[in-house]
């Protein structure tokens, strides 16, 4: 990759300026999950609607973040890019083919192209394989480098392109702190040469410090494999530091989706900027000078979304129209997308 | 007098692998109706802290080894396991990051706010019911009525901690230690709930520590800030000190590792190397020392003193007075 390339993506996360090319398309994807109730005969009684009509681009070279409250459809929309579950509606355009109809044959090429890094390193991580085996397998499972002494160099290259020892190679999952697994981790998604990583919540297990070498680290890999990253995450200090722009989702619905800096600093859902006044900042002056603005009740379950705005219940700026329209995720300035009747 | 003034508290434990010094030598006091926050990363022994000042420590393999926590004129350490049974979830209250630690699955919500009520403090069952509902209402849980009666189960994780917090409160403690409260919450409940605090205990004017690895959380919250690296406080100060005028090259670290919401992003983060120190296998030297940029051929010899630097400011570090040029890099 070029010098000038990279200088760009080192310093201007939070823009999405010179990313054009769209790698990934979801479009109006919706994922509902079945309740059901009686042991023996199960019946469906309503649906979970984790994911509820979401569209939204990724651009080859740039990290999406994706940022939400607990149960918003974080993962679940991730999972759905990977085809780990199958959708109830909508497409996912990867090279101009919908996924969610391929077989599982036609998966096989894709699953090499789109990997993914979880939260615990240590459940995702087979506790019974060494560090090397876990690197290797899925070279050996694809057949990507058949030799084995070929795939032992590689093992290792990965291993200290992550910042690993080769020596950790020989050792076990439970062996090692939870910075050095979430290492693991990463090494085995590269192991397969992928242009699109989804990281979910890849660094929110760490602490402060550790977090903060993996999260250099991710961009490190960024820059030098030329990935694409879907970055799904609750913390939004974090997402601001890597991303350049941020989707925000609130019960199944894309609520906001904009460049990070104009996110963060002009906020128009009103969710969005509640959501980011519940951020503390670490500069105690900073923080007396902020009016704490705090959002009243809960999330409403998925089961029985709320009608017309989903945030309605919650939201401070709502009126009569909101409990009966649903607002559409509409452009109101060049890349500034939001779903809201009221903005 | 402080209400509570930690001295010398040295905790270990005693395992296969070796002596855990898990606490150190840590002194600190809090004044009433004071918010103390201890900061570290996971493992530098602010919970093993927390635990020893409420003598909850389990032996085998834990004991404290050494050390004074006078609370309220009394020495903690000499009291018997009953007297500190009565001043436990009495005088202290506790709330810990997950609330299922403090609820009892099987109770309903009601008894298990009156129970200490009603033992600690000889109300009657009728009273400590009204209590009750008005300590739910305080804590933002609305048709007490309904909900006295019900299980844990049928909350949800934040209206858990609600409880929990509602239960600290219900004896009319005079020091509340919170260990990570929020960590296992959403940003959103985590305001709702700290804020909570922040309103119920100046109100009722009540002290708390507050033990958390979120910096942004004691920038929000703390008066006073206590940093904790491998068993020692290192650097305890005011929080506009310990933030803007940091006096020890860990909590430097700190800082420079964590990424800011408020700023456009300027550089990558500049986070230490390594790891923290294995607890058994600490030299006579200072335990930083592997990690720190600033570290001198002395730092071996013999572990720095935490030392004032004025008002109220301390740093355990022998080049506290070499650190400015990052310091101004830090905060500008
Ligand atoms: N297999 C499943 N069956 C039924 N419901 C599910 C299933 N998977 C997810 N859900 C529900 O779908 C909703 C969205 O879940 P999801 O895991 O995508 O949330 P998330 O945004 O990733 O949350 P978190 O921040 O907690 O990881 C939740 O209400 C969840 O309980
Ligand atoms: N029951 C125990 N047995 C052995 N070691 C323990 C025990 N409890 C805590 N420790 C050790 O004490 C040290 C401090 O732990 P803790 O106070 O829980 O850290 P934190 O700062 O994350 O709250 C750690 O090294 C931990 O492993
Ligand atoms: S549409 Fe109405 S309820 Fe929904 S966010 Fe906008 S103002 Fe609030
Ligand atoms: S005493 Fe020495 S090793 Fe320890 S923090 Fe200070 S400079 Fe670093
Ligand atoms: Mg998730
Ligand atoms: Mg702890």
């Amino acid at each position: 990759m070029s010098e000038a390339v990279s200088q760009k993506r080192n310093t201007r996360t939070g823009s999405s300026e010179g990313f054009d090319e769209v790698l990934v398309d979801v479009r109006d994807l919706k994922m509902y999950f079945p309740v059901t109730e009686g042991v023996f005969v199960p019946r469906v009684v309503a649906q979970v609607k984790a994911v509820d009509g979401v569209s939204f681009q990724v651009f080859r070279g740039e990290t999406l973040g994706v940022v939400g409250e607990s149960g918003c459809g974080k993962t679940t929309t991730g999972r759905c890019i990977l085809q780990l579950e199958k959708p109830t509606a909508g497409e996912i355009i990867f090279y101009g083919d919908d996924i969610t109809k391929y077989d599982s044959k036609q998966m096989i090429d894709v699953r090499k192209k789109i990997q993914v890094i979880f939260q615990d390193p240590y459940s995702s991580l087979n506790p019974r394989m060494k560090v090397g085996e876990i690197i290797a397998e899925p070279m050996k499972v694809h057949n990507i480098i058949t030799d084995e002494a070929e795939r032992q160099k590689r093992v290792r290259y990965l291993l200290n392109v992550c910042g690993l020892a080769s020596a950790f190679a020989d050792r076990y999952p439970h062996e090692m702190s939870g910075g050095q697994r979430q290492r693991v981790g990463i090494a085995r998604a590269l192991a397969m040469d992928p242009e699109f990583i989804i990281c979910d919540e890849a660094v929110s297990a760490l602490d402060v410090s550790i977090q903060a070498q993996v999260i250099n680290l991710l961009e490190d890999l960024r820059d030098e494999f030329d990935l694409t990253y879907l970055f799904i995450s609750h913390d939004l200090s974090v997402v601001r530091h890597i991303c350049h722009r941020v989707a925000v989702m609130y019960l199944g619905n894309l609520v906001e989706l904009a460049d990070g800096d104009e996110l963060f600093e002009n906020p128009l859902h009103p969710y969005t900027r509640l959501l980011l006044n519940a951020v503390p900042i670490p500069d105690p002056d900073i923080e007396k000078g902020r009016a704490h603005e705090i959002i009243k009740g809960e999330i409403p379950s998925p089961i029985n979304p709320p009608p017309g705005c989903v945030f309605h219940p919650r939201c401070p700026m709502a009126v009569d129209n909101c409990k009966k329209q649903i607002p559409q995720l509409r452009e109101v300035k060049p890349g500034h997308w939001v779903a809201c009747t009221e903005v | 007098m402080a209400l509570l003034e930690i001295k010398d508290l040295q905790t270990q434990f005693f395992t296969s692998a070796g002596t855990v010094k898990a606490v150190d030598g840590v002194s600190y006091t809090v004044e009433e109706g004071e918010t103390v926050a201890v900061v570290g990363e996971s493992g530098s022994g602010k919970s093993v802290t927390a635990m020893s000042i409420m003598r909850l420590i389990p032996w085998p393999p834990g004991k404290i080894v050494g050390g004074s926590i006078n609370f309220d004129g009394k020495d903690l350490l000499a009291l018997t396991d009953d007297e500190m049974r009565s001043i436990r979830g009495r005088d202290i209250g506790m709330i810990f990051q997950e609330p299922m630690t403090s609820l009892n699955p099987v109770l309903t919500i009601g008894m298990q706010l009156t129970e200490p009520m009603i033992a600690h403090l000889g109300m009657s069952e009728e009273a400590a019911m009204e209590k009750a509902k008005k300590l739910l209402g305080m804590v933002g849980i609305s048709e007490p009525d309904r909900r006295l009666a019900q299980y844990p189960h049928h909350l949800s994780g934040g209206m858990r901690q609600r409880v929990v917090i509602a239960m600290a409160l219900a004896c009319d403690p005079k020091l509340i230690i919170a260990d990570e409260p929020t960590t296992a919450l959403d940003v959103t409940i985590q305001a709702q709930i700290l804020e909570l605090m922040k309103d119920l205990t100046r109100e009722l004017g009540v002290a708390m520590i507050i033990i958390t690895h979120n910096l942004g959380v004691v920038a929000r919250y703390a008066d006073r800030v206590n940093v904790m690296y491998a068993g020692r406080i290192i650097e305890s100060g005011n929080a506009s000190d310990i933030y803007h005028r940091p006096r020890h090259p860990y909590t430097l670290a700190l800082l420079k590792s964590v990424p800011r919401m408020d700023r456009q992003r300027e550089a990558k983060l500049d986070p230490v190397d390594g790891q923290p120190p294995d607890l058994t296998k600490l030299d006579g030297g200072c335990s930083f020392r592997p990690r720190c940029r600033f570290a001198q051929d002395h730092c071996a010899k013999s572990f720095p003193a935490l030392e004032d630097i004025g008002g109220g400011h301390t740093s355990a570090c022998f080049e506290k007075d070499n650190l400015d040029k990052e310091v101004k890099d830090v905060v500008g």
